[in-house]
């Protein structure tokens, strides 16, 4: 039998430390459904996911329930959804809505709490669908409930599309307008990537890339309330000590990330794909990344040191997470969503943590700048550089980044935003009041880096 | 199938009886249990079998947590793979 001390342990973990299995994202591929005529692809596209998806919602609640491991969120990805745009006959921007309202009745009628995939992937150029997909992007957003939209602007290997960051920008600005009643909360549910990856679990950038199957299941893990807690015991100890301690708890966090995706996987019939080993925080006190910085020893998060401590975070969950798990992929990193953490929420109140430092800490974590409120006069221009400066951090590194920024319609720096659930609460973050224009205005590409030659 | 009935509170008369009763009324054989005091809580550790799964897994849990909450007691019933999985490698 199993030692006591193991399972109060890992009773303990739940109950307490707000262990959880922060999704499990059903990727459906909606290649099959393509066709000229709007009627028909809207059906197929309604059969086929409340087909292969019927079960989804049941299968995590009977798992939650036998493992007594909550699942806080049942989702699916599907296909880009441009895929689809491009393929109709006489392609419009209502016909795109047409589809995204689809993806909406889908995602209820199974029961799940997201659908992601409303993307296009434009880093080096457009098609026709595509264009018309992003441009449809704020009405698809503001007339759906679950329906979420990602679009990769830029890629090591293509470099930055900076026609597209322009749009974007722009699409932000338009997609907060749109649903201003709710402070800009479709900006909530639209991320631009860099280097976006094909398996993500968790929304709103989720979508079943182009090498994927026809059908997967990716589950993201959650925890940082246990790494901060595994922390604790580790006070005042060196970083080696502090690095070991984190992978160790990373293992067995991943290690129920793993269990629960093997699970799902048999039950519903559909292959496994990856598990995502991301510390993703809520709102709830205890489930925080900034309060595992602060008890690194960081007064507050944001202060000098958050980045070197960041990035040994990052790691350590890797190489922890790495050897629980057949499959890893997706994310993987910590997450530092603003809205979503407590103890960011708390920092950037107090004005400890600032744009340009959030900058910084995602060279060496995961995704980017997420969940940022900013003033809702910003120009779109000045959206767009953000968007310029977190794809050129990717593209560099060779590794994914985001913004996720919501210009809250009529709210100034120093107001706060209320999200509810697990969105949480924005405080207003300062932008530079300096003008972009003239270089987003530029348009093109930014050329793909050189790939060695390193410093 | 197997799960693990863990129970954590104030030490109090009639624990085992009352969660054996419940195991034995559901169907559900007992394989091993031990005891102890962790952090001056009462703990209780069942290594229990769903005999031919007879009784749903839900009845069992619903029941144990009505009596839980009478006794003033946490009692949690988990499949045994959450423990395994987690701390053997």
């Amino acid at each position: 039998m199993i030692n006591p001390f193991e399972i109060v342990e890992t009773i303990r973990m739940i109950d307490d430390e707000n262990l959880d299995i922060r999704t499990i994202t059903m990727g459906i591929s909606l290649k099959s459904c393509a066709g000229g005529d709007i009627d028909v692809v809207c059906d197929k596209v309604y059969k086929k996911i409340t087909t292969l998806a019927k079960d989804l919602v049941k299968v995590g609640e009977d798992i939650e329930e036998q493992f007594g491991i909550p699942i806080i969120n049942k989702r699916i990805s599907v296909t880009p959804v441009a895929t689809l745009v491009d393929a109709l006959d006489e392609p419009s921007e209502e016909k795109a809505v047409m589809i995204a309202k689809t993806l909406d009745r889908a995602a209820k009628t199974v029961g799940v709490n997201f659908i992601g995939g409303y993307s296009a992937l434009v880093h080096k150029d457009y098609t026709n669908g595509e264009r018309i997909l992003i441009n449809s992007i704020p009405d698809a957003l503001a007339s759906t409930d679950l329906v979420c939209s990602s679009v990769n602007v830029g890629s090591t290997r293509a470099g930055i599309n900076m026609d597209a960051v322009k749009q974007m920008g722009e699409i932000v600005k338009k997609a907060a307008d749109k649903t201003a009643d709710t402070q800009g909360f479709a900006c909530a549910k639209l991320v631009v990537f860099c280097n976006a990856v094909e398996d993500n679990p968790f929304m709103a950038g989720a979508f079943l890339g182009e090498g994927e199957g026809e059908c997967v299941i990716n589950v993201g893990v959650s925890g940082p309330g246990v790494v901060k807690c595994a922390l604790e015991m580790a006070k005042g100890k060196d970083f080696g000590y502090v690095a070991e301690t984190i992978k160790k708890t990373a293992f067995k966090i991943t290690r129920m990330g793993q269990l629960v995706a093997r699970e799902a996987s048999k039950r519903l019939g559909v292959p496994f794909g990856i598990v995502d080993l991301s510390l993703a925080p809520t709102p709830a006190i205890g489930d925080s990344v900034a309060y595992i910085l602060e008890e690194m020893g960081l007064e507050k998060c944001g202060a000098h040191g958050t980045t070197a401590a960041l990035a040994l975070l990052n790691d350590a969950v890797k190489k922890g997470g790495v050897m629980a798990s057949g499959y890893v992929g997706g994310l993987s990193g910590a997450f530092i969503p603003v809205s979503e953490d407590a103890g960011m929420i708390s920092a950037a109140k107090e004005g400890a943590l600032t744009i340009e430092k959030l900058e910084a800490m995602t060279c060496v974590c995961s995704v980017g700048l997420d969940m940022i409120v900013i003033p809702g006069d910003t120009p779109a221009s000045t959206i767009s550089a953000i968007i310029a400066d977190e794809a050129a951090i990717g593209m560099v590194n060779s590794k994914t980044t985001a913004v996720r920024v919501i210009p809250a319609p009529g709210k100034k720096e120093g107001d706060v935003v209320e999200f509810g659930g697990l969105l949480g609460t924005g405080p207003v973050m300062p932008v530079k009041r300096y003008s972009s224009e003239e270089f987003i205005n530029r348009g093109g590409r930014i050329p793909a880096p050189l790939q060695s030659l390193k410093n | 199938m197997k799960a693990v009935v863990t129970v954590i509170g104030k030490d109090q008369k009639g624990i085992i009886a009352k969660v054996s009763n419940i195991l034995y009324a559901h169907e559900v054989n007992i394989l091993d249990i031990s005891q102890t005091v962790m952090q001056d809580m009462f703990t209780m550790i069942m290594l229990v079998n769903f005999e031919n799964n007879a009784v749903p897994f839900k009845d069992v849990t619903d029941a144990l947590d009505k009596c839980g909450e009478e006794m003033g007691l946490s009692i949690h019933v988990q499949r045994e793979e959450i423990f395994t999985s987690m701390h053997r490698i």
